[in-house]
């Protein structure tokens, strides 16, 4: 597109998120703050992410961007848009093609090695901001590692309802030594993270915060040894469309408004039914 | 064991700028073993003297040499983490004034000792018990509170409590003020079994009786002066 | 003996200050004439020694409580130095991380008002459970065994457990905070006030309860308070404060039956 910097970000600004990246890398875990930039999309919207892939991506990056395992969103189909105008690289559904991904809510099925990258859009970085609203405090708590608020909290939770009620954006200890918020995926995403082939990178862009998970880095979720972490359970329930018992599932409705469970990672689907010999069904 | 040379004991109460002397230039010396009774009338200075032994006072003068296992060491400016070592097995006190501990059961009163040396609490309840026993403390008043009791009840708990350290040296001051003939004899007898296992008494009484009866040596007292020391009073 | 505490010269200047602070003010007056500064605590010089119970006496302003909150790095000390045994450097100089581990495993404290000590919104339980888990403890049902231990120990009826602190009467919430300041077995229990304002056989439960663990748990403590009849039930050693200043420190009953000093003797013939 003409009139724009390559990857629309300018090359100085792509070279100091960069360095901040590093930075991320360098200690895992750790909340990076930066300054976040004006972009053509609403804060809210996956500016963060935007930003990091921006900065990255080159001519012989394949992009990947999915929303809640979705490459057909708005959103998704949007940031795909903004990427190639202003870098012609290729785009595509295809989960082991990609080198770059840049995700909303969800890590793809797939195996991932280690040419490739995560880049997950973070809303809230803070993995503390539950137990405590003051960034000063929270700040000195991972300066200090003292979780023992986060861990109160998890505590309470047993005694009230019987077990932990995070869902989503569970918090994970890092390397032993940060605790960090994985962005809101599902905790059946979480086990993904630990001792990943692949490069994980995290940004909040309203938030003004960047971090990161190296390769081969220990991500455990917190848990007590008589509460165990534990992954989504869906008793049994297979993918309508592509008949999968080992993926991640969200809820649905079909054309006579029964409740039909589906594959959140569409592309994954669409490979197993493809390899099936499935058609694709309505709704 | 003890030796009191030239004590004296004044009070100077600022809020009126005045002086009050307990007693002055007391001396005399107590062998191991011995009952040495203190006599006379009522401000004669004779509980601040045993006080001042015990250190709830501070002599302002003179010096009370006590004897230990590895030499001799004056209890008059004896540093307090000292004193309160010898308080818990060395030294005893018994007050003329009977302070109740508050909310603690007659015979925990008694134990109480023996449970902060670590003894089971069944034991330690156990010889509490018979030590009560034989004081004639009726048995369905052993888990009563002892503000409940009467002087002279009160004073056998107290009495009790003391007796059952064995302490090296026990100070008394009026034990038997409140207690009948019969008691008397039984104090008098136990006191006399502390002596016999080794134990220096120091008692201040206005019985002379009571004296005459336990005690090996009498110091008189008068006007804060320790005037004669007697084999027996009269 | 090994001293467990020993505090040197600890000093607490409210304000400016100024080099004539201390030697202008006195234990009459504690507010410097030249700078207007107050001087809560000066000059204050004392040891613990292990399984001690030492009291502090003194009335409002004398800066009793002021020591306690430095001790336990609520307030940071214009001057001086404290030293535990456990720890080889003056305990005010350590870093923040010594810091934590020392307030969490070595002191324990309670304050007059529960409201500091505890977190009111969270369970009973989850207050003690906060002192384990910062201890490391991992197994949810050995934090409720223990938590619920402490808590049997302090008269708390364990079905109360899960119950928010906030429903608590003031007697049970100080109960509480007693229990989880003593969660992690600390070396030296910090009482601030502990039974003011509270009804007078609570007051005594809670004080026998205090004796009771001291004996137990061989565990020192530094009590401070302004009722003397405290001081006559649990201390065996007593320092009188007036304006921040030691007037007399002595074994309890000479301070109440002999007292040298004349404050002390206010103090004293004051007692109702």
């Amino acid at each position: 597109m003409k009139g724009y910097n390559y990857a629309f970000l300018d090359e100085f600004t792509k070279r100091e998120i960069r360095r901040k990246i590093l930075k991320a890398v360098a200690i895992p875990g750790y909340q990076v703050p930066f300054a976040s930039r004006e972009m053509p999309i609403a804060k809210g919207w996956g500016t963060g992410g935007l930003q990091v892939t921006l900065s990255l991506i080159g001519d012989s990056d394949v992009l990947k961007v999915i929303d809640q395992g979705s490459d057909d969103s708005v959103n998704a189909i949007n940031i795909k848009t903004l990427v190639q105008h202003t870098t012609d690289v290729k785009l595509t559904n295809d989960t082991k093609e990609a080198s770059i991904i840049q995700t909303r809510h969800r890590i793809p099925e797939e195996y991932l090695n280690e040419d490739q990258t995560i880049v997950f859009q973070v809303p809230f970085p803070e993995p503390l901001r539950t137990v405590e609203p003051s960034e000063q405090l929270t700040r000195r708590m991972h300066a200090e590692k003292d979780y023992s608020k986060i861990w109160l909290y998890l505590y309470e939770n047993i005694v009230q309802y019987g077990d932990i009620i995070f869902g989503a954006r569970y918090p994970v200890m890092v390397n032993e030594r940060y605790l960090m918020d994985p962005s809101p995926i599902p905790r059946w995403d979480i086990p993904r993270l630990h001792n990943a082939a692949f490069l994980s990178l995290f940004c909040a862009g309203r938030e003004k915060r960047v971090y990161a998970i190296p390769p081969y880095t220990k991500v455990e979720p917190l848990e007590f040894e008589d509460y165990k972490f534990e992954v989504e359970n869906f008793d049994g329930k297979v993918c309508a469309r592509c008949g999968s018992g080992d993926t991640f599932l969200t809820k649905s409705v079909d054309d006579k408004g029964n409740e039909i469970w589906l594959c959140s990672d569409t592309s994954f689907c669409e490979k197993r039914r493809k390899k099936n010999g499935l058609f694709a069904k309505s709704g | 064991m003890l030796e009191i040379k030239g004590l004296s004991k004044e009070f100077f109460l600022h809020q009126w700028g005045r002086r009050i002397e307990g007693f002055r230039d007391v001396s005399f010396a107590v062998d191991k073993s011995e009952c040495f009774g203190i006599f006379g009338p009522s401000g004669s200075g004779k509980s601040s003297l045993i006080r001042c032994i015990y250190r709830t006072y501070i002599p302002n003068k003179g010096e009370i040499l006590y004897e230990l296992r590895n030499g001799k060491v004056n209890l008059a400016t004896l540093p307090e983490y000292e004193v309160l070592k010898l308080r818990k097995e060395g030294i005893g006190y018994v007050s003329q004034f009977l302070r109740v501990v508050p909310r603690v059961s007659a015979v925990d009163v008694v134990a109480e000792p023996l449970l902060k040396r670590g003894m089971p609490v069944e034991e330690a309840r156990a010889a509490a018990s018979s030590l009560l026993e034989r004081l004639l403390i009726p048995k369905n008043l052993f888990d009563s509170y002892p503000s409940t009791f009467s002087g002279g009840e009160l004073q056998r708990v107290n009495l009790a409590r003391a007796l059952i350290t064995k302490f090296e040296l026990l100070l008394l001051d009026e034990p038997t003020a409140s207690l009948d003939e019969e008691i008397k004899e039984i104090v008098i007898e136990m006191l006399r079994e502390e002596k016999d296992r080794g134990a220096t008494i120091i008692c201040i009484s206005h019985d002379a009786s009571f004296l005459n009866a336990l005690a090996d040596r009498v110091g008189v007292m008068k006007g804060g002066r320790m005037v004669e020391i007697l084999e027996e009073v009269p | 003996m090994d001293c467990l505490l020993r505090v040197v010269n600890l000093t607490k200047i409210f304000g400016d200050g100024c080099p004539y602070c201390l030697e202008l003010t006195d234990d009459e007056h504690n507010i410097c004439p030249r700078c207007g500064s107050i001087v809560a605590c000066a000059g204050i010089s004392f040891e613990i020694m292990p399984n001690e119970i030492l009291g502090i006496v003194g009335e409002s302003g004398s800066g009793k409580s002021t020591i306690l909150k430095s001790l336990y790095f609520d307030l940071e000390p214009t001057k001086g130095a404290a030293y535990l045994n456990c720890y080889e450097r003056d305990i005010f100089k350590a870093n923040s991380q010594d810091k934590r581990w020392l307030r969490n495993f070595k002191m324990g404290m309670v304050y007059q008002n529960p409201g500091l000590g505890l977190l009111l919104d969270i369970t009973a339980g989850g207050n003690i459970a906060e002192k384990l888990l910062a201890a490391e403890w991992r197994d949810v049902g050995k934090i409720r065994g223990q938590a619920s231990g402490l808590l049997k120990r302090m008269e708390i009826p364990v079905v109360r457990m899960d119950e928010i602190t906030h429903n608590f009467s003031g007697g049970m919430q100080q109960r509480v905070q007693i229990a989880k300041a003593l969660a992690n077995n600390p070396e030296i229990l910090l009482l601030d006030e502990l039974t003011t304002g509270l009804d007078v056989s609570v007051q005594a439960r809670i004080l026998d309860l205090i004796k009771e663990i001291q004996r137990e748990l061989n565990i020192a403590i530094l009590l401070v308070t302004h009722d003397l009849g405290v001081i006559r039930l649990m201390a065996e050693r007593t320092i009188v404060m007036r304006n921040g200043r030691i007037v007399e420190d002595g074994l309890t009953d000479q301070i109440l039956e002999d007292p040298q000093h004349e404050y002390t003797q206010l103090l004293v013939n004051s007692e109702v």
